[in-house]
Parts: structure tokens; sequence; C-alpha cells
């Protein structure tokens, strides 16, 4: 049984088909909601309702739920009744995050805060959500906390986002530490780009694009390309996902408090 | 169902026994040809704290491998010796057709000295094994795998040692770390190719490299007869989980993934499977 916040599409919804091709069930949280300080559009309810869908098409039961991981009675009580459902929880993915840009002196209060309310605060919610579930559950469990390629090296234009996501690692590892008496492990994935609605809207194309007003994701590949050692701009959800399975499977049952790129070598250079 | 290295032939040193043992059946199970080499006698430096794998390991190597219906070609060869080890890889790879994962593995466990008083024999067969016999095994790989044009996986056995310094095994803390820049530097040469270069880097694992009495009296200086039991006790808080060491086969779980397309991506990491021992 597998908690998935951000599910509604991108890396999420990846999560949740991959790990429901694998035989788990699913309990799906999104937003399906619009944040201001954020540039591109966010997932619908509809995309949520589309997740569902996948997970179903593959025989697996699914709970949906819009849940917003800065609310954390809503997100708990989307939770409860979900596993009440259910039956158990043994896999957390917390996933749900956002961009937004702009340098560290120019960054609105609203930009700032909206972030480290979702990308940090958030994950800390659905972990805290969580873990009095795996605990009673008295399996064990694995926790699976989204960071990023960001933070092995920073990046311009995102203090706010970067900050967030090296937070995350210092939460995995306190949670690792917490949790391994009672067989819970934690550890933090740390994607590099990935071929996501985040990356593929104007906003972020432009970035990487300064000197077109309107680039094309084809505009854009050479210089995402230059950021990875290996011949690819990007990676697919799925690499994500599957890096989500085998941290979530019994076959990574010693590892806790890891920091597991899936990055094309981005950090390498 | 296929194998999630259905079709791939792994390269693996130090596969008589233990961890690499251990890598080649689990590779084996999931479909992949191994080519298991060892230097599969003593090395004298060794001998006081453990035997060194035999010729009759590395037959039962080749046994559990064919009896998961996959080929092995296996060969006696020293990681030390470049030539021969290429020789025993170009050999295998003649016979098997390519290589596609390379497990390097091999390695020796010296200890007991502050950093100052090591001998210089100590020293020297430990960094030739665990440091230039990694480099070897990479030098003899890579050509294979930049002429096939198909990719690769390297996989090079570190440690938790890689990550922390620890007192009366300079030597070993000192490879271990060595072969994280090897590493690091490898995937970035070899990336444009397609070739992954990660480590992974282990707790303490369920060997004969640990299980025996000279290891567990470093851990309990003051009892004459160690057993394996009070090592367990001893072992146990150095990691976060509740357990005093984990099995070859956790380590080959971590290696299977890293060699697989599941982890096309992943390249230039250092993957704990460590029981949270560098949390603590």
């Amino acid at each position: 049984m597998a908690f998935i916040t951000g599910a509604a599409r991108g890396q999420g919804r990846s999560h949740a088909v991959r790990l429901a091709e694998e035989g788990a069930d699913i309990i799906a949280a999104d937003l399906c909601d619009q944040v201001e300080s954020v540039r591109y559009p966010l997932a619908t309810a509809e995309d949520l309702d589309e997740t569902a869908r996948h997970v179903v098409a593959l025989g697996r039961r699914v709970v949906a739920v819009q849940a917003d991981v800065r609310d954390y009675a809503g997100l708990a009580k989307a939770l409860d009744e979900a596993v009440a459902e259910l039956g158990r929880l043994d896999i957390v993915s917390a996933n749900a995050g956002i961009l937004s840009h702009g340098t560290a002196d120019t960054l609105t209060e609203a930009s700032w805060q909206d972030m480290i309310d979702i990308n940090l605060t958030g994950v800390w919610h659905t972990a805290k959500a969580a873990v009095p579930h795996l605990i009673v559950g008295g399996r064990g469990g694995s926790i699976v906390l989204t960071s990023s390629g960001v933070v092995m090296k920073g990046t311009p234009n995102f203090a706010h986002y970067v900050s967030a996501k090296h937070g995350i690692v210092g939460l995995t590892r306190t949670l690792a530490l917490e949790l391994a008496p009672h067989w819970i492990r934690v550890n933090a994935l740390h994607p590099g780009n990935v071929d996501t609605a985040m990356l593929r809207n104007p906003e972020t194309l432009r970035l990487f694009r300064p000197d077109l007003s309107d680039p094309t994701v084809e505009d854009v590949k050479a210089a995402f390309q230059a950021t990875n050692a290996m011949p690819i701009p990007w990676v697919d959800s799925v690499d994500i996902s599957n890096a989500l399975l085998f941290l979530a499977s019994d076959e990574a049952r010693y590892i806790t408090g890891v920091s597991l790129p899936v990055d094309a070598g981005y950090a390498l250079i | 169902m296929a194998g999630r290295v259905h079709g791939k032939v792994a390269f693996i040193t130090g596969a008589a026994r233990g961890q690499g043992r251990s890598h080649a059946v689990r590779l084996a199970e999931e479909g992949a040809d191994i080519i298991a080499v060892d230097i599969a006698e003593d090395i004298a430096t060794v001998r006081r704290f453990y035997p060194g794998a035999t010729e009759a390991d590395l037959a039962e190597t080749v046994k559990e491998v064919e009896a998961l219906g996959r080929r092995i070609v296996a060969a006696k060869a020293d990681v030390r010796d470049y030539e021969a080890l290429k020789n025993a890889l170009d050999d295998g790879v003649a016979q098997l057709g390519h290589v596609d994962i390379v497990s390097a593995n091999a390695a020796i466990w010296i200890f007991g000295d502050l950093a100052h008083e090591v001998a210089e024999q100590d020293w020297q067969d430990l960094i030739d094994v665990n440091l230039t016999g990694v480099w070897h095994t990479a030098k003899a790989a890579i050509p294979h795998l930049i002429a096939q044009g198909s990719g690769g996986s390297i996989i090079i056995t570190s440690s938790t040692a890689g990550l922390r310094g620890s007192p009366h095994a300079v030597q070993y803390v000192t490879s271990k770390h060595a072969v994280i820049g090897l590493m690091r530097t490898l995937a970035m040469e070899l990336a444009a190719h397609s070739i992954r270069v990660n480590t992974v880097n282990p707790t303490g694992v369920d060997t004969i490299m640990i299980q025996n009495e000279a290891t567990w009296r470093l851990f309990l200086p003051e009892v004459e007869h160690p057993t394996r039991e009070q090592a367990a006790e001893v072992f146990k808080p150095t990691n976060a989980l509740p357990v005093p060491w984990v099995e070859p086969r956790d380590v080959s779980n971590a290696v299977l993934f890293l060699a697989s397309d599941e982890a096309r991506y992943i390249t230039g990491t250092t993957l704990l499977v460590d029981a949270g021992y560098t949390l603590k």
C-alpha cells in the first residue's frame, strides 16, 4: 500500500502506475489547484482522475483525494480515511513539489513562502501523517522523499527551491535515525531534470534560452544536455519511479538514510 | 518473464566466494552470463587474518551459475596482474560474445595497526589489490564496452570505509576512498558512451572477511577468543537499523539494480547498503 503526494500527473502519476504494476494499491493525493506564485498550470482534478484510472486499469485499488500538503490536518484526515479503507500502509512517496524562480534578492515573500511551505513543510507533513500508521502496522516501511539533483550543486535563480530540497536531506537523515528501530527506512531521491510539466512550460524553457522570447522544447535541449554528463537532456518520470520502486522493495531492506541521484551525471559536472 | 539483466554478460572479480559469488548468482538468476575471476589462493599478508579463496570455491561458483541455466567462464587471475586479468576477460568475451556489466569486487582486509605503524608490505598489498586492481578491472573492460557501442554499467565495491575514517584500518579506508575518486572520474570520462559507473558502499557484510577471530578481536580487544555472537553485539550498535551486518545478497540486489536498465540514468553515485551506518 503506497501513499503518494502530487500524484495527479508527472512523476507522482508515474510512481503510482509503476508501483501498481508491481502489485501495490495506491493512495493518491494532489492539490488539484493553482498556487498563485507558480507561473505554470498545476494539476487538475481531471489529472488526478486519470491517475486513478491508470491504477484501476492495472487491477489495483486506488483512493484518490484532493489534499493540500500545506494543511496538515486535512492531509492527515485524508490519509487516515484512506488507510481505514485500504487496510494498511507500507510505502510513502513525498513527491508533491512546485517550481518558481527569481534571484535570491528579487524573490517575492510569497514565492519563498509557498516554496518552503509545499516543498519542505509539505514533505514533513506527509511523513508526519504517515509515520503513526507505519509504526502501528509493525511491519516496517519505506519512506521516499523527493529531493533534487540541485542539492549536489546549487543553482542560480532557485534559492528557495534549492533551500527546500537541501532541507529534505536533513529531514531524511533525521527521520531515518528516528525510525530505524521500527524497521522504517527513509531515503531521498535526487532527480536531475525530468521531462514533466514542471520543465515543459514557457517560464522554465525561457530560463534556459533567455535569448529567445518563446523557446520550444527543441530549442532548450542542448542547454539542458550541457548540464548532464550523459548525452541526454533530461530523464523520464519512469526512471525516477524505478529508483523509488527499488527503495520501496525488500531488495533495499538495509538501505536507509541515503541520497540516490537519478540525474544522468548532473552532479558530476 | 525475462530477467532484469537478460542477455547481458557480467565480469566479476573476486567471484570465488562471498559477495562476488553472490553477485554472480544473483545476476545469473536475472538472466546474465558470467565471466568470473578470482586469485583463488592465499596472499601472505592476509593469511594471518583469514584464508584466501580456493579453486574449489571458484568451482562452486561455476556450479551454482550453471545450475541456473546460465553460461559462465571462470579463470584464476590476480587483479594485480593486468595482463593476466585482461587475458581472462578477453577470453571470456571471446566465448560469451560481449561484456555489459563489470563488478570490481575483489578486495582484501588487512588491519590492526595505527597508520604510522603499518608495515610497507601490508600497505602495498592492500592498495595493489583494492585500488590498483579495481583500476585494472576497469581498464581491461572499458575498451570492450566502448567498442560494443551499447553502453554498460561498471559497479565498483567501495565501503562505508570509503566515506568514513576508521582507526586501525588506514590502508583499507584509503583504498575505499580512492575508488570513489576513480569512480567519479570514470563516470565523467565514459558518460558520452552511455557507460555508467557507480560504487556500492556496504556496511559489514556477513562473509569470511569479517567473520574471523582476528576481525572480531579488533572490536573486542579485551576478549581472547571472541565469538560471532559477541561480535554481533558490538557490530549492531554501529548500524541504525537493528542488524549487526547485512547479507551478501543485499549488496547483490543493489549491484543488480545498478546493472539493470532500470538505472539507465544513474551514474557517478555512491549507493549505500549500510543499514544506516553512516548516519550515526
